[in-house]
């Protein structure tokens, strides 16, 4: 059986005592909220913490409330983010992303602000300790090289979270709180394309809430690529909100890309291209091959990269269809293999 | 017995007998089972693919706190292997490691975590050697050699066939088709991770519990390894969560905690981890053919010539049967005048292949089946058509003198063509949808046994007493497939008692009779043989004692509802038990034996022992798929499925087996595969697993499985109990082979391996738009240097069985 | 790899499993998958991978489906956990339990317990699943040996039973 290894473990119960522990245990204490990526990755002995802070117990971290717009505890649960019916009407880019994060067990522990943390993954890191060994380590954890790219400076882990995506389509804020302060900033300005230091967030600080804007005249979609309708992790998502005028024309436009590299990013342009223009067939094409030739994939996950790349305008295409109104609903089951 | 139309128990849709337990948990599975003092075991494993160990120490490891033994190499000096000719493993690598995941030195301490510990405590100095990856290069380098033994250079097995004069058949033939298949290896993936637990008796013996399917076979080989009397060796299977072929070897680790709890005195257990069992293996072999076949107009076959070759990875295990497999079968399920099949195993620095369901047969039958879709689109012949027209007759001899008896395949065609509605759906269906057709045979149990003997394959004992319990050993072990359900079964139909009241000891060397395991798809026809055979001599002990008591003649009774009465007058009779106390007084203590051999096959040939069997089942499949023209996304909506299954013991079962097999073969069809990752050999000797894991090695979850309708054909055969032939293997071997024909009808391109992704479509659409061959899968075969065939003649151009001198090579020898 | 930690010292709680409260003794770095198997000799809930991967170890947190493997014992304190154990009244098989055993809904029975404590919180919160419910909330547990569909067949036959036993 594999196993953890040895820590202290803390239960606070109020966020300003769990952000004085983490600060007072200092780089050696990591955060844990649902466990279901950081668990994994300590059996695999890629984080060995000396200290685990629990987020379990700690109040006002699931919270939902309504205002202009919605605001969600970063601890609520996947599975309680899906069950919203808030979500569910108006943000349904971000209820179709967590509702294909991982599986139905898995959303019933992993937060949404685990989610937005969940460390970066690679074929060559995400692997037991003794096969890291074996190919002499990577320099995510333990070794020099990066193996996906033998001549890169950077690490290419790849961000694999499939709110995020979501949510920068969405324009949504994460609050980020630390015994010193606290902060706002744009979920996309939460991440860095690198796969070794990709957050924004400094060692101490714990995302405490996600704050989505307005939804009024916003429709929005979210496309996974996987292999499986279950379990996997996406290779691919596509994220796509759009406001659309009165007249039919697009008055704003967002679309968002996970899986394809070391961050989920908002995809330049885009939204330039789209506005003012109705949603036609055309356009969405055009956009698509913008979107396409901003990802580039690595060959670290599961299935060829070159197809990978090659489907990008594709899942484009099926997101901005389903805003447009289109009935996705036989494509999506091919795809996802359930309704969404 | 066989004639019997009428059954309680037989047939009739039950809850399995095991099936309780299984759903409140109570199923003892190895890693479940706790002893008093148990110690725990890890192993340390090769970070190498291929290595020298200069050396090992193990002294840190050892002043460990909480540590209690550690072992290598030197404390195992006695090689072990599956099979006589195999015998090419050590429990710990004294010298050389083979593979990334060779184990060469073992902890047992307090716990699991204190072992996992102090196995990174010990130092190893490896020297490396020369990496072999693949069969090409196996074949081009015969240094470093991965073993001292086998054919030659990394060749482990060579073997060449030829059952007529093929060149000649493809000579006269109308079209002969000459096609390049792929099919990729994959593993088992047993939701349950072996594990084993050795305990040392007060009388000082050793009882082994492991997650094995093969008791009988662990025994001999545990007391030959740890080199003790088999006397003083007990292994008992527990039922395994899964097993597929993947724990039919004698495991390192079963050795290790043996010889551990020997030298400790005290109970030892390990689990492996999930990536342990993917460098186990023993999985479905990477294997390359190169079909060619002549076919006349009227698409009967003439001949066919098949090679193929072997991925085998760094150790023997089974592959000596494997080898054969991917030949062997090839003429069970059409008819086939003459056929030569070359096939060569090599070893590559990876984990062991071995047998996986369908053991060496569903690679071939994937080519075969592929190459039959091409045949009949060139030859404007309905695919189901072509197949229906050339199934193998029944109670005949085929090519290489396999002696087949009943046949479903025909019924079975006809029937999945009718439920999937095929003559409205193939060749009709919008661009995007087709549907693809494929069938097989599998056989219901080897004919011969691993190791060379002319004793029983199976052997039941009963034992009744006086309170009416009804107690039945047999050595059979319960893997998941319901061996223990087929068994109650026919026990109970015999003694005309409830299933429910017969009680199971199987899987135990200690106290059951020899059955040489689950594989093969022997059980149901071995085991309830040998079932039948007991029972009915107890049935006649029990008969007689109520003749007598009732006083009229034995043949008048009738056992049955847990009465013993008269057929004739089913009033006049005594319940089950007092028919047993009868019996006893008249006979005393009662109990009987059963035995199966199968019969002696026809073939006389060197070689001929691998695939006769007592029966063939035989399967027919249509698959229909999606295909998005534009990215090449693959959906399933359907499988339709006929078994012939002979009769069903419990159609319950059956079933299950059937939509189990579907759901393998659709993983292997389209997602799963055992691949490895070569870093840059300038950098790096690494040759790793690339996925050694259950999220990365990609099992279909409930949102990827098609629904499946499944018809059973009730064919009795006479070998059978019953009439039961298997259902564990064969309804796997057809699906692959259908899925690449639908994605023909559906898109017009040909995926000749498997798995088929969507990026293999959408590559072959490419083409396809491009004007060139629409088509993926290998381009090349390389040279491989296949021995002289040996020579037999089919039945029916006068052979007698024997090898003999070709013709052509007479021919040649007047001339000169 | 950093293994040994200075503080190693077991914690002592009680956990409420089944109803019942045990006092139990173990090692901090015990997931409730460990615990449960090892200290409390519940050895009903599975393991395949201890990773997430596969659904085996499935159990009820507080009523919800959660995967053992991935839940530290030391959090388990005061909450509900309910295991295969947890789920016959004495001799009487849970209606699920009975389904399926009867329809096939268990071949080798090693992902049985985590997918009966799927379908029952599934059909604690929804007595009449349509099939394609049913494969969606057991899409998390994966099974070699039925291809699923004699398990949904045991659910929905299970379901039946529920809805006759509360009549």
């Amino acid at each position: 059986m594999m196993r953890l290894p040895w820590f202290r473990h803390y239960a606070p119960r109020l966020l300003a005592e769990a952000a004085r522990i983490l600060a007072g245990e200092g780089p050696q204490a990591m955060l844990i909220a649902g466990g279901t990526d950081l668990l994994p990755n300590m059996k695999r002995r890629h984080q060995t913490p000396a200290a685990l802070v629990s987020l379990a117990r700690v109040e006002g971290l699931k919270n939902i409330s309504n205002g202009s717009g919605l605001a969600l505890g970063a601890g609520l649960t996947l599975s309680a983010v899906v069950h919203s019916a808030a979500v569910r009407e108006k943000y349904a880019g971000l209820y179709q992303a967590a509702a294909q994060v991982a599986t139905t067990h898995l959303r019933n522990m992993g937060t949404l602000g685990g989610n937005l943390c969940l460390d970066t993954r690679c074929n060559y890191y995400n692997q037991n300790y003794e096969w890291r060994k074996a190919i002499d380590f990577c320099m995510k954890k333990d070794g020099e090289i990066c193996w996906v790219a033998t001549g890169s400076k950077r690490c290419v882990a790849v961000s694999s979270t499939d709110t995020a995506p979501a949510l920068i389509s969405l324009g949504a804020m994460v609050r980020l709180v630390s015994a010193s302060g606290e902060r706002e900033l744009a979920v996309a300005d939460l991440y860095r394309n690198d796969g070794i230091d990709y957050l924004a967030r400094k060692p101490d600080e714990i995302v405490t809430e996600v704050r989505l804007p307005s939804a009024a005249g916003w429709k929005s979609s979210y496309w996974k690529l996987r292999r499986r309708g279950a379990f996997d992790f996406p290779v691919l998502g596509v994220a796509a909100a759009v406001k659309i005028a009165s007249d039919g024309t697009v008055e704003q436009a967002r679309i968002a890309l996970g899986g394809v590299a070391s961050r989920p990013f908002l995809v330049d342009k885009a939204g330039e291209l789209l506005a003012g223009r109705r949603l036609t067939d055309e356009a969405i094409a055009e956009v698509g091959g913008l979107v396409a030739s901003r990802a580039k994939p690595m060959d670290n996950t599961d299935m060829e990269i070159y197809w990978r790349k090659s489907v990008v305008s594709s899942f484009v295409a099926h997101a901005l269809k389903e805003v447009r109104g289109d009935d996705m609903r036989s494509t999506r089951l091919r795809i996802a293999r359930q309704e969404l | 017995m066989n004639a019997r139309t009428k059954f309680s128990v037989i047939g009739k849709p039950r809850r399995r007998v095991d099936a309780r337990s299984k759903v409140t948990g109570l199923t003892r599975f190895a890693d479940d089972l706790v002893l008093p003092r148990m110690l725990h075991a890890k192993l340390l494993r090769s970070p190498h693919p291929h290595a020298r160990i200069d050396s090992i120490d193990t002294s840190r490891a050892e002043r460990h706190p909480g540590v209690h033994l550690v072992l290598t190499g030197k404390d195992f000096p006695v090689s072990f292997g599956i099979m006589p000719v195999s015998q090419d493993e050590y429990p710990l690598a004294p010298e050389r490691v083979r593979y990334v995941g060779d184990p060469l030195a073992a902890v047992i301490a307090k716990d699991e975590q204190t072992a996992a510990e102090a196995v990174e405590l010990i130092e190893v100095k490896y020297a490396p050697l020369l990496t072999i990856a693949t069969p090409e290069e196996a074949l081009a380098h015969p240094e470093a050699r991965i073993h001292e033994y086998g054919e030659n250079g990394n060749i482990h097995r060579n073997q060449a066939y030829e059952f007529g004069d093929v060149d000649e058949a493809l000579a006269e033939s109308d079209h002969v088709f000459e096609d390049l298949f792929f099919f990729q290896g994959n593993t088992h993936l047993p939701i349950e991770q072996h594990a084993s637990l050795a305990a040392v008796d007060g009388e000082g013996k050793l009882t082994l519990w492991s997650s094995t399917q093969v008791p009988h076979y662990i025994h001999r080989a545990l007391a030959r390894a740890l080199q003790m009397p088999a006397a003083h060796i007990r292994v008992i299977a527990c039922p395994n969560g899964g097993g597929f072929g993947g724990k039919c070897d004698l495991h390192n680790h079963e050795i290790v905690v043996s010889r551990a709890a020997i030298r400790l005195g005290r109970p030892v257990k390990i689990c492996l981890t999930r990536e342990e069992v993917f460098y186990m293996h023993r999985g479905r072999h990477p294997v390359l053919m190169k079909f060619r076949t002549g076919v006349n107009k009227d698409g009967k076959i003439t001949g066919m010539h098949l090679q193929t070759l072997l991925d085998g990875g760094g150790y023997g295990s089974y592959g000596p049967a494997s080898t054969f497999y991917t030949g062997v079968l090839q003429p069970v399920t059409y008819e086939l005048p003459r056929y030569k099949f070359e096939a060569c195993r090599v070893f590559t620095n990876k984990p062991a292949c071995g047998p996986k369901r369908g053991h060496g047969t569903p690679q071939p039958r994937f080519g075969q089946e592929v190459q039959l879709d091409k045949i009949a689109e060139r030859l404007r012949i309905d695919p189901a058509v072509l197949r229906l027209n050339m199934v193998a007759k029944p109670n005949s001899l085929t090519a290489n003198w396999l002696r087949i008896g009943t046949i479903g395949l025909a019924e079975c065609i006809r029937e999945v063509v009718r439920i999937s509605g095929w003559n409205e759906k193939h060749r009709k269906l919008p661009e995007g949808r087709g549907v693809g057709i494929a069938c097989s045979a599998y056989m219901s149990g080897a004919g011969l046994p691993i190791y060379w003997n002319k004793m029983p394959h199976s052997g039941v004992q009963l034992l009744l007493d006086r309170s009416g319990q009804v107690t039945v050993f047999c050595g059979a072990t319960e893997i998941g497939q319901g061996s223990d359900d087929v068994l109650a079964a026919i026990v109970a139909e015999v003694l005309g008692i409830d299933a429910y009241d017969v009680r199971c000891m199987t899987g135990d060397t200690g106290l059951t009779p020899i059955d040489l395991g689950s594989y093969s798809s022997r059980v149901t026809v071995m085991m309830g043989n040998a079932a039948i055979q007991a029972a009915e001599n107890l049935r006649e002990m029990l008969a007689e004692a109520a003749a007598e008591h009732l006083e009229v003649l034995p043949d008048r009774i009738v056992l049955a509802q847990g009465r013993a009465f008269l057929a004739d007058d089913p009033g006049r009779g005594i319940d089950f038990r007092a028919a047993v106390e009868l019996a006893e007084t008249k006979h005393g203590t009662l109990g009987s034996v059963g035995s199966y051999t199968p019969p002696r096959p026809p073939a006389r040939y060197k070689g001929g022992g691998v695939g006769p069997s007592p029966a063939y089942s035989y399967t027919a499949c249509v698959v229909e798929v999606e295909v998005d023209p534009s990215t090449g996304w693959i959906t399933v909506p359907k499988v339709w499925i006929a078994h012939d299954i002979g009769r069903s013991i419990n159609p319950v079962s059956v079933r299950g087996q059937v939509e189990g097999s579907v759901y393998m073969g659709l993983g292997e069809a389209l997602m799963e595969e055992q691949v490895f990752r070569r870093l840059p050999p300038k950098l790096s000797n690494a040759l790793v697993h690339r996925i050694p894991s259950l999220l990365e090695y990609k099992s279909l979850t409930s949102l990827d499985m098609p629904e499946v309708e499944t018809v059973l054909i009730e064919d009795p055969d006479p070998n059978c109990p019953f009439g039961a032939k298997e259902v564990g293997q064969g309804p796997l071997l057809p699906v692959m082979p259908a899925v690449a024909n639908a994605v023909w009808d559906a898109i017009g391109v040909r995926i000749d391996e498997v798995p088929i992704t969507p990026d293999k479509v959408l590559e072959a659409l490419e083409k396809k738009a491009k004007g060139e061959n629409p088509r993926v899968g290998p381009e090349h075969f390389p040279a491989v240097p296949y021995p002289e065939p040996i020579f037999v003649a089919p039945p029916w151009e006068g052979g007698d069985g024997n090898a003999q001198k070709p013709p052509r090579r007479a021919k040649e020898a007047v001339t000169s | 790899m950093n293994a040994v930690v200075s503080v190693q010292r077991n914690v002592r709680m009680t956990l409420r499993v089944n109803g019942e409260d045990f006092d139990a003794l173990f090692a901090p770095y015990k997931t409730l998958l460990e615990v449960l198997r090892e200290d409390l000799d519940l050895t009903g809930t599975k393991h395949g991978c201890e990773l997430g991967e596969c659904g085996a170890c499935a159990v009820l947190l507080d009523g919800e489906p959660v995967l053992a493997c991935l839940v530290l014992a030391v959090e388990c304190e005061g909450r509900s956990i309910e295991t295969v154990e947890g789920l016959a009244r004495g001799s009487e098989l849970h209606p699920l339990q009975s389904a399926f055993a009867d329809l096939g809904g268990t071949q080798c029975g090693y992902c049985t317990p985590g997918i009966l404590m799927t379908a029952k919180a599934l059909l604690d919160r929804e007595p009449d699943p349509g099939r394609e419910r049913i494969r969606e909330a057991i899409s998390g547990n994966l099974c070699r040996c039925t291809g699923y569909q004699q398990i949904y067949e045991s659910i929905e036959e299970g379901a039946r039973r529920m809805r006759e036993q509360s009549q």
